[in-house]
């Protein structure tokens, strides 16, 4: 038996709903470890305040699934997801926004690494996704161009 | 002049000899055959069809003497033109292939061998080459930009080219322009259409899904069907469609708003894999409005396509491209514009595989391929009702008018014209498109001209204040899209072009650094922050509040009995001398 999309997003949205309540909560308490990072305003300084100067290596192993062109810079679609095994936790910066980390999720030992979004990107950018296994990170980035309207054909 | 059947033939036997296409070899090498008798061989045919941009009668096309290629493309098709096409592909100058292929000569050799394509002959020819292969072993593939680029296509939201397409037996299609009706009229036309549409890349936003958008799928959201099976006397052909990736970019997303578009390589990689373990085809094809350059480096990328019957960039190029990759080999295709040319590949199997194929991208002569009648009926009651509107006679032109090359052509500049003194604007700004067809000297001009250069479901003009920054970013931004190292990054199209203004490019510069010397015709240095009356139309964000760019251009005409131009505003190019993409004999 196959339920429909629609049908499971229905169900997804009210379970949503009532998780949306339970993380405000925790969330309060969170936010003074994570101010740092998400406040600053540049690449290193946002990585080095979330991660420390933990040493960073390029993977291959981190999938990044968003636009080469963006429909809508308001609106990028993005799913992060990787096959490094003992992730626990994944950021997304977008070095050009005033605030370069877009995201932050920690990942917990039942949780598949295989997270989705939509962010914001003010113009054309890298996006670079750091995962932090054991006490490596590793990076992969990905460009994504925001136009001002084309003329194709 | 016209020439006998004969000498016609006389001359492509010629130019045969002296050392022709490598898949044209076998046919037009013997003396005083024809080129559309083409040597048995393989157990399926496969014929391609592609950016036809609604041109149900024949037509000039010149093609283009400036098409850059960089980087890895530098020197490579589709980014070789004029001598060294002729020279690429042993090609003799002055013959009938060297005129269908390119620029040289193009005047006095179009008077010679005359219009190509039109959906009659394109018929005739299709027929014959199903025919003496065995039909049930042939398909009729359509890469899309079909359903628009005329009057006719335009007045019956595209449904005149939906009859079009089915009397003539396109089996499957993929799409681009075609998405530029509303949702509605778009399915309305897919109702109508007899073969199948396909697209892996076109899926129902999420949030539109939830709201009950219709899908095919509502579990992976796709619009479309992303593939079909045909089988083919004892062998099946999976067709894979990839629709235009940047649809909602280059033309209006408010047309189709509920619709997602993109590359999506890891999803057709993973599509590709799932079709050749379960369905067990004995060849995967896709046909693909991606452009030629995405194609390549999507064939280097994606394993298990033995095929891509590409479109988009217009390029007409007789052989394929050969892509290694980590499964084998993807033959890269273009099959041109404007029904010039008719790709036709015969594939020979051996243990469920390709083991060979024949190439043939065959130009479509009108005057050597009798009107098929049945099709020539229908074209004619689908312009009946428009006739003394498509032909009135607006001027005659006194200077070869194209559109088709990387920066300007005189039809552009016609546009940018009429835009600038029809608005009392300083500087215009036209869409580069690559459809359009190619006016000889001569000639009059008439509506359905002016149509075939403009005809869009978003045609208004608009002028506006902008900034010299302002413009130097549209430029830029454009120039990106064109020239930018990773063909993934580009949408395919051409330069926008300007009128009243002229600049300097460094197409190899990066993002931002290209364009500089940017001043009017007067020679003024365009002020970054100083404020120009600019004029243009094929606004994408919104619909703007001129009249149809068509009506523009036809009272420009109307008021002039001939026609010249004989100043473009081309750009100053920089470091590009050597490129083999560009001609300016």
């Amino acid at each position: 038996m196959g339920i429909s999309r629609r049908d499971f997003c229905k169900t997804l949205a009210g379970s949503a709903a009532s998780l949306a309540v339970l993380a405000v909560i925790p969330g309060r308490a969170l936010a003074s470890w994570s101010e740092k990072a998400f406040m600053a305003d540049k690449l290193d300084d946002a990585i080095a305040a979330k991660y420390g100067g933990l040493p960073i290596e390029d993977s291959s192993a981190i999938e990044i699934k968003a636009p080469e062109i963006a429909e809508n810079g308001a609106f990028v679609p993005v799913t992060v997801s990787t096959t490094i095994p003992g992730v626990t936790s994944i950021s997304i910066f977008v070095p050009v926004n005033f605030s370069p980390l877009v995201t932050s999720i920690d990942v917990l030992p039942r949780m598949k690494p295989d997270v989705s979004m939509r962010i914001r990107m003010a113009k054309t950018s890298n996006m670079v996704v750091i995962v932090k296994a054991g006490n490596k990170l590793y990076r992969t980035v990905r460009e994504v161009k925001v136009t001002i309207g084309g003329c194709g054909g | 002049m016209q020439l006998s059947r004969r000498e016609f033939l006389r001359i492509l036997g010629m130019a045969g000899a002296a050392g022709m296409l490598p898949g044209f070899t076998s046919a037009a090498s013997r003396q005083g055959s024809d080129i559309y008798q083409l040597e048995r061989f393989g157990d399926v045919r496969l014929m391609h069809l592609t950016d036809t941009h609604a041109q149900l009668m024949p037509i000039y096309y010149r093609e283009p003497s400036v098409n850059l290629g960089l980087g890895t493309a530098a020197g490579r098709p589709p980014h070789l033109v004029t001598r060294s096409f002729l020279d690429y592909y042993h090609i003799t100058q002055g013959s009938s292939l060297a005129y269908a292929f390119t620029p040289v000569n193009f005047i006095d050799l179009a008077k010679k061998y005359g219009r190509l394509g039109g959906y009659a002959h394109i018929k005739t020819l299709a027929d014959r080459l199903r025919g003496e292969f065995g039909s049930e072993k042939t398909l009729l593939l359509d890469s899309g930009d079909t359903w628009q680029g005329s009057g006719t296509a335009f007045w019956s939201r595209g449904s005149d080219m939906v009859e079009i397409c089915n009397l003539l037996g396109v089996d499957v299609m993929t799409g681009h322009w075609e998405f530029t009706y509303l949702e509605a009229e778009i399915r309305k036309n897919l109702a109508a259409f007899k073969g199948d549409f396909v697209a892996q890349n076109v899926k129902v936003k999420e949030d539109a899904l939830f709201n009950g958008a219709k899908a095919y799928d509502e579990q992976s959201g796709h619009v479309f069907k992303p593939y079909v099976i045909r089988t083919l006397g004892s062998h099946r052909v999976a067709v894979i469609g990839q629709a235009f990736p940047y649809t909602p970019i280059a033309n209006p997303a408010r047309f189709i708003p509920d619709w997602t578009f993109g590359i999506n390589s890891a999803d057709l990689q993973k599509l590709v894999d799932t079709i050749r373990s379960k369905e067990k085809p004995d060849a995967v094809v896709l046909i693909s409005h991606n452009g030629m350059d995405v194609d390549i480096k999507l064939a280097g990328q994606v394993s298990g396509i033995d095929v891509i019957f590409g479109g988009h960039t217009h390029d007409a190029v007789p052989q394929p491209f050969e892509v290694r990759n980590p499964g084998g080999r993807t033959l890269v295709t273009n099959a041109g514009s404007n029904g010039k040319f008719l790709g036709v590949i015969d594939l020979k199997f051996s243990g469920g595989k390709v083991s060979g194929y024949r190439y043939h991208l065959l130009p479509v002569f009108s005057e050597e391929l009798p009107a098929h009648p049945e099709m020539q009926a229908l074209i004619d009651r689908i312009r009946a009702p428009y006739l003394s509107k498509l032909q009135e006679p607006l001027a005659t032109a006194g200077s070869l008018l194209y559109r088709r090359g990387n920066f300007d052509g005189p039809f552009d500049q016609l546009i940018c014209d009429a835009l600038r003194q029809r608005n009392d604007a300083q500087i215009a700004l036209s869409p580069g498109f690559r459809w359009g067809t190619t006016i000889l000297p001569g000639q009059q001009i008439t509506m359905e001209q002016v149509l075939e250069q403009t005809c869009m479901t978003y045609p208004e003009t608009y002028v506006r204040d902008m900034t010299g920054q302002q413009i130097k970013a549209v430029l830029e931004d454009v120039a990106d899209n064109l020239f930018n190292p990773d063909p993934f990054y580009q949408q395919g199209g051409d330069m926008v072009r300007v009128g009243g203004m002229n600049y300097r490019i460094d197409p190899g510069a990066s993002m931002g650094n290209r364009i500089d010397e940017m001043r009017l015709d007067n020679g003024t240095l365009i002020d970054a922050s100083r404020s120009y009356r600019v004029a243009g139309w094929a606004t994408v964000g919104s619909k703007s509040p001129g009249e149809p760019v068509w009506d523009t251009v036809a009272a420009y005409l109307r008021d002039r009995k001939q026609v010249e131009i004989r100043k473009l505003n081309m750009p100053l190019l920089k470091n590009v001398s050597a490129n083999q993409g560009m001609d300016l004999s």
